[in-house]
């Protein structure tokens, strides 16, 4: 499907339409296309604007607690007998994932905007929480759209976001997951353009949000660059990451496009199975296609109609993916991979016993990635994996899966 | 290029009176139920035929017309089905214009130049795309013009007096106004607002404008017709389509008369428009 040829930096895009080759765009009912005309003037405004980046330093610093740490993972390396293994530790975050990051940004932006209510969708919850973790920190109403099915399986979460403040509005549409969710939030945006911001969690969407979501998570890989040219005065052989939407894989992967030999790969859901109906595997099992305001790589039937996605997490379960990972996997610069449920089960139960850390079932995946390609390397080789979230939100899942009752 | 949009108009104005337009879901419940819907409307008082593509995320539709293309999904709808709803009923109708609505997707796995192909040879006249706004014209917009099938923009209360020419820009058949933001299916605005809406995109294009959104009562539409040229109609007819099918989802023999009576209704109501208007 490629039909860009190779560009002189992989670090570019998007072109001034919000393209990455074909992907991306502004693919929205003209409704919300003032706003999202509004929004990217506002925010090339503010990317060049010494007080915002101050604003989200502080913040950043003091309120999310970054950097966050790049760990070397001895145990685990032993164990696997091959390359070096660090984490780059996201899951320390305050809200207990990479999702802050792109959300203390985005607020900032409302709030220069002069929005006074936001709106966001949410899949596993951790997006929500972190955007219902903002709203109340700068003190604006939230309401939060979740698929029926997540709220049921993600209740920790729906219980933090109405601690929060949050209003929490299950969607029925559909399969009750994120994608539906997203539908709602879309619909509601379109509602009440006058006020309210969206604050998408992911980056996908119309443009600028791939962009801007990914330039708030680039901070995950400048940081590990930084942190590994101090500890290892060299860069990484290769980066994994976890791809759901792709926001922390994109944001790590960034920083790193240009250097040839640092190998790439993100890690999609391979489910139970990339041969029957019950992945998340869009890239290595979808075709390109138009969905959320964004051409990309979609599930979808040979009628265009959107497939529901399967996954054990529910942060991966969704039959898209932002749109720079369409356009990087066409031009060869990352690999995208399967992993399957079963696989991610066995890898978190392998870290927390190992590392003593308890990882969120979407890093689990990369962490199986990981597993299959240590043992293959040289041990003077570098790996670093993005944790981008904690498992305690996944235990009550995983109890299941494990047959313990909680 | 839009030849029977153009002769429709003229002829209801020639009337003193607006068009009628009627959105109906392609295949809901069923392919036959639905081309039967289709041919029983410009008897009814239809003067121009939205077809709804089916689309499992559409996003900027309410519950109503979300529940009635899962209806028909589950019926087996796909685009090419769409279309051949389009070929039977231009086999006994040869005058009232069909605009394909819908979302982009589908139409962009069947492939962009197989579609426009296809659809000229089923007799469609125009399309409405919600999510290809003028930005994304290169996409079908373009093509659809090349052919001669015309291509109808949504404006709406956010499209400003800047933003207006753009969107106008290669609008051809008619400009569909939006009555409100929102999904379809809301409540009726303001009909004195609507009227000062039309008014301005009408400083901008000779076109006919049509409003909708919000309209669900022959009252409504004398309302809102007595400003436009014409009045869009959708949720009301989608849910008289859903009110008359048995518990799990099948037509019954009051789906299609049902239909039938509630246009009827609606086109009294646009009939009346001027009228009361010139009281």
């Amino acid at each position: 499907m490629n039909q860009t040829p190779l560009p002189n930096s992989f670090r570019s895009g998007p072109d001034e339409d919000g393209r990455f080759g074909i992907f991306g765009g502004r693919f929205v009912a003209e409704t919300l296309m003032p706003l999202i005309l509004e929004l990217e003037a506002e925010w090339e405004k503010a990317k060049t604007d010494p007080a915002f980046k101050a604003e989200l330093e502080h913040l950043n610093t003091h309120y999310t607690g970054r950097p966050s740490p790049l760990y070397f993972a001895e145990r685990l390396t032993e164990e696997l007998g091959g390359a070096k293994i660090y984490f780059k530790r996201d899951e320390l975050n305050h809200t207990g994932s990479h999702k802050i990051n792109n959300c203390l940004g985005q607020i900032l932006l409302a709030k220069r905007m002069g929005k006074t209510r936001i709106i966001a969708e949410t899949g596993a919850g951790q997006h929500g929480v972190a955007t219902a973790t903002v709203a109340a920190r700068f003190g604006l109403p939230c309401v939060v759209y979740m698929g029926a099915t997540d709220v049921e399986r993600q209740s920790p979460n729906v219980f933090r976001m109405k601690l929060l403040g949050a209003e929490v509005r299950p969607v029925t549409a559909g399969h009750g997951t994120l994608k539906d969710a997203m539908n709602e939030a879309l619909r509601d945006w379109v509602t009440n353009v006058d006020d309210t911001y969206y604050l998408i969690g992911t980056a996908a969407g119309p443009h600028p949000y791939p962009e801007m979501v990914r330039d708030f998570q680039a901070v995950i890989g400048r940081e590990t660059r930084e942190q590994m040219l101090a500890m290892e005065g060299r860069l990484p052989d290769m980066l994994i990451a976890a791809v759901g939407g792709g926001s922390n894989a994109i944001g790590l992967f960034h920083p790193f496009l240009d250097d040839a030999s640092v190998k790439i790969v993100g890690v999609e859901a391979g489910g139970k199975g990339l041969d029957g109906e019950e992945h998340c595997a869009s890239l290595t099992a979808g075709s390109p296609g138009v969905l959320h305001g964004n051409r990309t790589y979609l599930l979808q039937d040979k009628d265009g109609q959107i497939k529901e996605g399967h996954s054990i997490s529910a942060g991966l379960d969704y039959p898209g993916i932002g749109p720079e990972h369409s356009w990087l996997k066409d031009a060869g610069r990352v690999e995208y991979v399967p992993i399957m449920d079963h696989e991610a089960l066995e890898a978190f139960q392998l870290l927390t016993r190992l590392e003593g850390i308890i990882p969120a079932l979407e890093p689990s995946h990369a962490l199986a990635e990981v597993i299959k390609r240590a043992p293959t390397m040289d041990k003077d080789q570098i790996i670093v994996m993005n944790l981008c979230g904690r498992g305690d939100k996944d235990i009550f899942t995983v109890g299941k899966l494990l047959g313990m009752g909680l | 290029m839009s030849a029977r949009f153009d002769r429709t108009f003229a002829k209801a104005a020639a009337d003193h009176r607006p068009v009628l337009v009627t959105y109906i879901m392609g295949g809901d419940p069923d392919f036959d139920t639905s081309l039967s819907i289709m041919k029983a409307l410009p008897s009814a008082g239809a003067d121009i035929i939205e077809l709804g593509m089916p689309f499992s995320d559409p996003m900027a539709d309410g519950p109503a017309i979300q529940l009635a293309g899962q209806r028909a999904l589950r019926g087996g709808q796909t685009l090419e089905k769409t279309l051949e709803l389009a070929r039977q009923f231009r086999k006994t109708d040869t005058d009232t214009p069909i605009v394909m609505m819908g979302y982009y997707n589908p139409i962009y796995i069947y492939g962009v130049d197989r579609f426009l192909e296809n659809a000229l040879v089923a007799g469609i006249d125009g399309l409405i795309v919600v999510d290809l706004p003028p930005e994304m014209d290169d996409e079908l917009c373009l093509p659809a013009l090349k052919k001669g099938i015309s291509f109808i923009r949504l404006a709406t209360p956010t499209t400003d007096g800047r933003r207006l020419p753009k969107v106008l820009e290669n609008t051809s058949g008619f400009v569909y106004y939006v009555s409100m933001n929102g999904i379809t299916g809301s409540a009726l605005p303001e009909p004195a607002l609507v009227g000062g809406a039309v008014a301005r995109i009408k400083e901008h294009t000779n076109l006919p404008v049509c409003v909708g959104f919000g309209v669900k009562t022959a009252e409504h539409a004398r309302a809102i017709g007595a400003s436009a040229d014409g009045v869009v109609v959708g949720t009301v007819i989608i849910n008289q389509v859903a009110s008359s099918l048995t518990e799990d989802g099948q037509a019954t023999g009051a789906t299609v008369p049902g239909v039938e009576a509630l246009v009827r209704g609606l086109s009294a109501g646009v009939r009346a428009a001027r009228l009361a208007a010139a009281e």
